[in-house]
């Protein structure tokens, strides 16, 4: 295989790993949701850990992406 | 922007270009010419100054530039008190001022004035800036837990309640947890940032190819491609609230550590 067809294939791969955390922030906004629906008292509270949630759900998806963007420009 | 064929270059958006000064002005080997980054903060900074100087007039019923700057210093306030204590309330200074910074920054490079010619950059879509960011908001964490625990604050990587064989184990792994904290907070806002801003010139490259394609091609790719950019501005305005407000919170978060330790 071209060195240039298996970057563009790597980097295709690498798309996987964002849509697993889209699999991931859903999880987090949607547990959420269905906790907070249950007790709306407390969901204010929670929103602060449901932002650090996300953002360690999210930052996975990121890195896949910087993952590709090295693949595709940098190497 | 649009090349020849009608291509649109995604990633030239990202390219620095010195304004005015290049070339000759040089410090220590480094080019200090004003560039286009260095244009769109000084934007940021004298928009965020009027910003909150209309709302400093303190008076006693605030009218609704008053409010809409109280609202943000509250929130950030707010944000503090829950996550730090009462001790939080010195950083407030810094919390804001990083918020606001980067909202301001995020929400300017998405201001469609490119019709206009003018072409917004988004500065935060850079690891240099938010490197920068991400390294003043780690020292404060270093200096502040330094300052008011000395040597104790090494404890930090090794919580409470840990069995002793543990400790070498969870030390390790609390220390590039806490190692890695700048990397991760750096890389979350300009990944977010320039993978959002990539989207929207893609699917831009879709609606003018799809135009230049001809009647029948240009109906059925561009018009969808364009409604999804709609969309996916939307989503970005989203997107830079959330990432401007995480930032601020893990800062926050951080500095808990600093002052509570575990």
């Amino acid at each position: 295989m071209e060195a240039e067809a298996a970057k563009l294939i790597g980097a295709g791969l690498a798309a996987i790993g964002a849509g697993m955390s889209a699999i991931g922030v859903g999880n987090v906004f949607g547990s959420f949701l269905e906790s907070a629906l249950r007790n709306p008292g407390a969901a204010d509270g929670q929103q602060g850990r449901l932002f650090i949630g996300f953002a360690a759900a999210e930052l996975l998806g990121l890195l896949a992406f910087v993952v590709a963007m090295i693949l595709i420009f940098v190497a | 922007m649009a090349a020849e064929e009608g291509k649109v270059d995604p990633m030239h958006q990202f390219q620095i270009e010195p304004m005015f000064g290049s070339g000759n002005w040089e410090i220590a080997g480094f080019n200090i010419a004003f560039t286009n980054s260095a244009f769109w903060m000084a934007i940021t900074v004298i928009l965020l100054w009027v910003f909150v100087y209309g709302g400093m007039k303190r008076e006693l019923v605030p009218g609704r530039w008053q409010m809409a700057v109280e609202s943000f210093t509250g929130f950030i306030d707010d944000m503090l008190e829950a996550n730090v204590g009462k001790e939080g309330r010195k950083y407030v200074p810094y919390i804001f001022s990083l918020f606001m910074f980067i909202l301001f920054a995020n929400l300017l490079g998405l201001m469609p004035i490119g019709v206009l010619g003018l072409h917004p950059f988004t500065f935060t879509s850079h690891f240099t800036v938010t490197g920068v960011l991400a390294v003043i908001s780690f020292s404060i964490v270093l200096i502040v837990g330094f300052w008011k625990h000395g040597f104790k604050f090494f404890t930090l990587f090794v919580p409470h309640g840990t069995p002793v064989p543990m400790i070498p184990a969870i030390a390790l792994i609390e220390f590039f947890s806490f190692m890695i904290r700048p990397f991760s907070l750096a890389l979350r806002l300009f990944v977010a940032m320039m993978a959002g801003h990539v989207l929207l010139k893609v699917l831009s490259s879709f609606v003018i190819g799809g135009i230049n394609a001809g009647m029948g091609i240009g109906v059925l790719v561009s018009l969808p491609s364009f409604a999804l950019m709609v969309a996916i501005s939307a989503l970005e305005i989203l997107v830079a609230g959330i990432q401007a407000y995480v930032f601020a919170l893990l800062t926050s978060l951080y500095i808990n550590d600093a002052e509570h330790l575990h």
